[in-house]
């Protein structure tokens, strides 16, 4: 697929990518509406982050930002504009100076923007107003590796790639002379490395007997060294299916497979669409979103919930969400 | 009523309607087809996306405005119809527009390098094996595992082989391989396991085509041989295996 290339060299400024960090990646909501064609969705790990970073800049909620995991990451700014961070608590830095997550700020044209790394969480997305300027692939920016699909040649973010935005010379002050943004610290989502995962029964939950999933539910699980944007491999206690291999079919988002060596794995935004282990239950979106934080050695428990305490929690959350205000700080 | 499809509940915001096994398998693929068809045109700010796949179809709806109980009742009147005829095939196969899709395959030990082994354990000469994958028509089960990926049945029994025991670390694009019962064109270069016997200089996905894939699921596919010198002046290229 390399010699495909739809993606048009960019012209318009932006940033500069110093260093790349760990793993960098442009991320907007996520491709649906390929599935059919095999393609995955992508998307923000952390879709509660990515949506208040975006909502610190003022965008849209489906704008192109940076999902950086771990840290690394510098950025030299070629125009003014302004930035927020959101996500696991990184350390970041405005020309050497020290920045905090969960607000707004300006940059200037020749700020360098640094981030070290995070302790407790690995995701913290990287918003900037008006969203980075990038072309959709089945109509999406969102960057699948595996797929060489997304981004700004199918690939992570790399040294000297420009990254194109809007240009926003200044912010309009508010009556208290404030010009940033900020969410306020008791709605801030915590981050552990113990977590537990609300999930809804389903697929072929009737090929685990009853004391499988006593088992499964009463068990915690430790994250293993396998754990990617495809999806968590877990270690702990072994759960046993009555069935090994099914005829392969689409998986859902947070969907937990276990294969014959018993060990869950959580399917995530990059899995493959289609695929033939059973499945106990799938994690719902707001709780995938704290395991994707997790690194080896993390923690987590499962909690079964039905469909319609998980359409409950969805509504709730959104009824939170849309209530709370945004601050101004300077 | 209909018992030809039970629809359970995958995630929170998924359904999957599964597809009596016991209807006839290459009546499936049409079906399904047609209700994913279907499901599209009649469902569209609800849904976000669907997989399909063997014998089933993975609804992702959006629970901003719909439930599942909601999803539930409309995919039954959808498919009402659909599966009250399962073995009107051709009326199903006009509906949708099934497609007989022709693919050129340069078979040669240089470009399959796994037909000497299943031509040894089949008892065949490699002519014959090369026969027999081409002289049949395959129907395309379902796409996935990577994009643009189709998995094409059934093989000849005669040459139906298992995947490798160690899949290779990269498989060039246009490869042609069977796996079991199975056969299919690598869409791009990726690490695999399925025994290759030639290759396909047709792109099986392409960001910039209009469809992306040549085929899809339910259309019929017919392989048939080309030389190096056809394969070379339809933009083939030979790429190494590792």
């Amino acid at each position: 697929m390399s010699q495909i290339s739809p993606y048009k060299k960019p012209i318009s400024l932006g940033f500069i990518v110093k260093k790349p960090g760990i793993l960098s990646l442009i991320q907007d909501s996520g491709r649906f509406g390929s599935f059919n064609l095999g393609l995955t969705n992508g998307g923000p790990l952390d879709r509660p982050a990515f949506y208040w970073a975006n909502r610190l800049c003022g965008n849209k909620i489906n704008s192109s930002v940076i999902e950086i995991t771990m840290g690394g990451l510098i950025l030299i700014a070629q125009v003014d504009t302004v930035v927020a961070v959101a996500g696991a608590s990184i350390p970041m830095a405005i020309n050497g100076e020290q920045k905090e997550v969960w607000r707004s700020y300006q940059i200037k044209a020749g700020d360098t923007l640094s981030f070290g790394f995070s302790q407790i969480g690995i995701r913290s997305y990287l918003a900037v107003k008006g969203g980075f300027i990038i072309p959709q692939v089945f109509g999406s920016a969102s960057t699948v590796c595996r797929e060489s699909i997304g981004g700004l040649n199918g690939d992570k973010i790399k040294i000297n790639d420009i990254l194109p935005c809007e240009k926003h010379s200044s912010i309009k002050k508010s009556a208290d002379g404030d010009n940033h943004l900020q969410l306020a610290e008791q709605y801030r989502p915590s981050y552990s490395n113990n977590v537990i995962l609300r999930t809804v029964a389903g697929y072929q939950q009737s090929n685990f007997l009853p004391e499988q999933q006593r088992l499964f539910y009463s068990s915690q699980y430790c994250v293993s060294k396998y754990y990617d944007r495809m999806g968590y491999r877990l270690e702990g206690r072994q759960i046993t299916s009555s069935i090994e291999n099914i005829v392969s079919e689409g998986i859902c988002h947070g969907a937990i497979q276990i294969p014959a060596d018993g060990q869950p794995i959580v399917l995530l935004n990059d899995r493959q669409t289609i695929g033939g282990y059973p499945k106990i239950g799938s994690v719902i979106a707001l709780d995938t979103a704290k395991i994707s934080q997790l690194s080896q050695g993390g923690k987590v428990e499962f909690r079964k919930i039905t469909i319609d305490d998980a359409h409950q929690i969805f509504h709730q959350n959104i009824n939170v969400i849309n209530q709370i205000k945004l601050t101004h700080c300077n | 009523m209909t018992t030809n499809f039970s629809i359970e509940i995958a995630g929170e915001n998924a359904l999957i309607i599964y597809f009596n096994q016991h209807l006839n398998k290459h009546v499936i693929p049409v079906i399904i087809q047609l209700s994913q068809k279907l499901i599209r045109d009649k469902l569209n700010r609800e849904l976000i996306d669907l997989i399909p796949a063997y014998g089933s179809i993975v609804i992702f709806f959006d629970m901003a405005i719909m439930d599942h109980h909601q999803l539930t009742e409309r995919i039954q009147a959808i498919l009402a119809n659909v599966t009250s005829m399962p073995n009107q095939l051709s009326n199903l196969k006009t509906e949708i527009k099934i497609n007989i899709v022709e693919l050129p395959v340069y078979y040669s030990l240089e470009s399959g390098p796994d037909l000497a082994k299943i031509a040894n354990q089949a008892n065949l000469t490699i002519e014959q094996v090369i026969e027999l994958h081409q002289s049949q028509t395959y129907q395309v089960f379902t796409i996935g595992f990577a994009p643009g990926f189709a998995y094409l049945g059934d093989v000849d029994e005669r040459i139906a082989t298992p995947r490798l025991n160690t899949p290779r670390h990269k498989v060039p694009k246009g490869s042609v391989g069977i796996a079991d019962n199975q056969t299919a064109v690598y869409p791009s270069d990726s690490p695999g396991g399925w025994n290759i016997i030639g290759l396909c200089p047709i792109d099986m996905f392409s960001l910039n085509a209009t469809p992306a894939m040549p085929i899809k699921v339910g259309d019929t596919v017919k392989f048939y041989r080309i030389s190096k010198s056809e394969f070379l002046a339809l933009g083939g290229i030979l790429g190494a295996l590792s």
